[in-house]
C-alpha cells in the first residue's frame, strides 16, 4: 500500500476570491514580516474581512523555521483558537503553519515529536490553507514538516498525511513580485523536486506525471519569470509547476539532491533552493555513473522535454544534466558551493558534518545507488571545485 | 532457523545486529531502547513485546518480555504480524510503514531521523536471521 494525496487547488487569475467560499469565523494567519511588508498578507486579510472573518497574523516565521518558532506559534493559536489556519509565504511559513495546526489541538506536543504515524485529527477544529508566495517548494501541496533544530544547525524532516492543506491558492498576484533571485533560488527547487520525484523509487506512475510536466514546464518558463518577473504567464506556469513538483516529490520522496543541498544549507544557512539545485547534477551524475534504472529515467524526462534524442540512455541523461547546468548559469545560480563564497578551510572543516547529515536522510535511503561516507565526502568536495562526478 | 518474535529469534537477531559494522559506524552515538510490539491477530494469540535496549553502536539486549511494565523504554513501534514480517523481509520500508499508518511509532521522531542510516542498518540486520515464520 502506499498513498497519494494533495489539497484542494485554486488557481489562476483572482484564485485569492475563492476566500469568499470558505466557511469559518476565524482565521490564524502565519507568516513572516517580509510578506506582511510587502502587502501580501493584506491581499489575504482584505478576502477574509469581505466576509467577516476575524483573522490574526502571526509573523515571526524565519527563513529555515525552527521549533522556537513553531512553539511561539503554538501558544498564540492556542489563545486565538481559529477554525482556518492560512500559511502565507514561501515552504518555511507553510511548514510552520502545518506544524502550528497540530499544536491547536496538542498544546502539549513539543514540535519535534510531531510522528508520521500519529493522528492528530486538528479538523475537528480548523482547517488548513496555503497560499504560496514563492514558485517554489510546493509545500502547498506536501505533508512534510521541514523545521530546523537551531541548536545543532539540523533540519528535522517531520510532518502527517495529515498536515496536506485542505485548500492551496495560486494567485499569479502573490508572486509576480518576486525578485530575480529569489524567482531563480526557489525555481531550482522546483526542478529539483519534478526530477528527483519523477526517478524516486518510492515513486509510481501516479507521481511520474506531475514530475515530469513540471520539469518541462519549469525548463520553459523559468528563465522567462527570471527575466521578466511581469510575464504573467510565466508566473502561472511556474506556480503550477511548483504546485506539480510538490505532488510529485511529495507522494514519493526527494533524492540526494535535497539531502545533500539540505546538509550544506543546514550548516551554511543558504536557500534551500540554491542548495539542492546545486547539488542536483552532481548527484544525478553520481547515480548516472552507477544506476541504469535511474539513468533510463532521467533519459525519460531529456526525450519529454526535447533535450535530446538519442538512442542511448546515458547520453540522454547527460544532456539533461548539461541542460540544468545550463539553465543555472542562465539564472545566476552558482555552478559550485565555491561560487556560493564559501571558504575552502571553512567547508573542509565542515565535511565530517555535511556527510553525516547527507547520511542520516531517508532521501539518501530512497536513491538506487546509496553513497556510504566516502563517496558522499567526494560528492560534497567535487561540488566544491565545480568538478563533474566520475565515479 | 528460530521463529519470528520468539526469544531465540531475539538472541540471533543481536547477534546480528552485533555483526553489522555498519550499523555500528552509523549508530556509534545513539543511546535508546525500543520495545517492538506485535499486536494479537492473525498467528498472534497475544500481544508480544520485544524489549531491544541499543547503545553506542551495539545491542546490549533483545528480550522478550511477558510483562510490558517490566521496561520504560524511549520508543515503541506497533504493528501487526503481517507489517512486521513485510518490514522484517525488507518489502516494506519502516518509514513507509509509519507514514502510512502501517505501523505505529511513539518516541521522538526527530531523534531518529538523526539516525536514518542506523536504522535502515538495523532491518537489514533483520535480514541476516534465519527465520521461521508464523504463517
Amino acid at each position: 500500500m502506499w498513498t497519494f494525496s494533495c489539497p484542494f487547488i485554486a488557481y489562476g487569475d483572482n484564485a485569492l476570491e475563492y476566500i469568499a467560499q470558505i466557511q469559518g469565523k476565524k482565521a490564524f494567519i502565519v507568516t513572516d514580516k517580509n510578506i506582511v511588508k510587502l502587502g501580501l498578507a493584506k491581499l489575504v486579510t482584505d478576502q477574509l474581512d469581505a466576509i467577516n472573518i476575524k483573522w490574526q497574523i502571526f509573523d515571526e516565521v524565519e527563513p529555515e523555521p525552527s521549533l522556537g518558532t513553531v512553539k511561539k506559534g503554538g501558544l498564540a493559536v492556542g489563545k486565538f483558537q481559529p477554525d482556518w489556519v492560512i500559511g502565507i509565504g514561501g515552504g518555511s511559513c507553510m511548514d510552520a503553519a502545518k506544524a502550528i495546526i497540530i499544536l491547536l489541538v496538542r498544546p502539549d506536543l513539543e514540535p519535534d515529536c510531531i510522528i508520521a504515524s500519529d493522528t492528530y485529527n486538528f479538523r475537528a477544529k480548523a482547517r488548513l490553507m496555503a497560499i504560496p508566495t514563492t514558485s517554489g517548494t510546493g509545500a502547498e501541496a506536501t505533508w512534510a514538516i521541514v523545521l530546523t533544530d537551531t541548536k545543532e544547525n539540523r533540519k528535522l524532516g517531520l510532518g502527517t498525511t495529515e498536515c496536506m492543506p485542505d485548500v492551496a491558492i495560486l494567485d499569479p498576484v502573490m508572486v509576480t513580485g518576486m525578485p530575480p533571485l529569489i524567482t531563480a533560488d526557489t525555481g531550482m527547487d522546483v526542478l529539483t523536486h519534478a526530477i528527483e520525484g519523477y526517478v524516486s523509487t518510492w515513486g509510481t506512475s501516479i507521481t511520474d506525471g506531475p514530475g515530469i510536466v513540471a520539469t518541462r514546464k519549469a525548463f520553459e518558463y523559468l528563465p522567462k519569470a527570471y527575466k521578466n518577473g511581469g510575464d504573467l504567464e510565466a508566473r502561472k506556469e511556474m506556480q503550477n509547476a511548483a504546485i506539480l513538483g510538490g505532488m510529485s516529490f511529495g507522494n514519493s520522496m526527494a533524492g540526494l539532491g535535497h539531502s545533500t543541498g539540505h546538509a550544506l544549507g543546514a550548516i551554511f544557512h543558504l536557500p534551500h533552493g540554491r542548495t539542492v539545485g546545486l547539488f542536483l547534477p552532481y548527484t544525478m551524475e553520481y547515480l548516472i555513473n552507477g544506476a541504469e534504472d535511474t539513468t533510463a529515467k532521467y533519459a525519460e524526462i531529456a526525450r519529454y522535454c526535447r533535450i535530446a534524442s538519442a538512442s542511448s540512455d546515458k547520453e540522454c541523461a547527460k544532456a539533461l544534466v548539461a541542460k540544468i547546468r545550463s539553465l543555472a548559469k542562465e539564472i545566476g545560480q552558482p555552478l559550485s558551493v565555491k561560487d556560493c563564497g564559501i571558504d575552502n578551510a571553512k567547508y573542509e572543516e565542515a565535511i565530517p558534518g555535511l556527510i553525516d547529515r547527507a547520511l542520516n536522510e531517508v532521501m539518501t535511503m530512497t536513491v538506487t545507488r546509496v553513497p556510504g561516507e566516502e563517496d558522499l565526502g567526494k560528492i560534497f568536495r567535487y561540488a566544491y571545485e565545480g568538478k563533474n562526478i566520475d565515479f | 532457523m528460530a521463529k519470528f518474535f520468539t526469544q531465540e529469534w531475539g538472541d540471533l537477531y543481536k547477534e546480528a545486529i552485533n555483526s553489522n559494522k555498519a550499523y555500528e559506524e552509523a549508530a556509534k552515538t545513539w543511546e535508546g531502547d525500543f520495545y517492538f510490539i506485535m499486536e494479537h491477530g492473525g498467528p498472534i494469540k497475544e500481544t508480544a513485546y520485544t524489549y531491544i535496549d541499543l547503545y553506542h553502536g551495539k545491542c546490549r539486549k533483545i528480550e522478550l518480555v511477558t510483562d510490558p511494565s517490566k521496561y520504560k523504554p524511549e520508543f515503541t513501534m506497533t504493528a501487526p504480524y503481517s507489517v512486521w514480517k513485510r518490514i522484517a523481509t525488507k518489502e516494506l520500508d519502516p518509514i513507509k510503514s509509519m507514514i502510512t499508518r502501517q505501523a505505529k511509532l511513539s518516541g521522538n521522531m526527530a531523534k531518529i531521523m538523526r539516525y536514518v542510516k542506523a536504522a535502515n542498518e538495523l532491518t537489514t540486520s533483520t535480514t541476516q536471521v534465519p527465520t521461521e515464520w508464523l504463517d
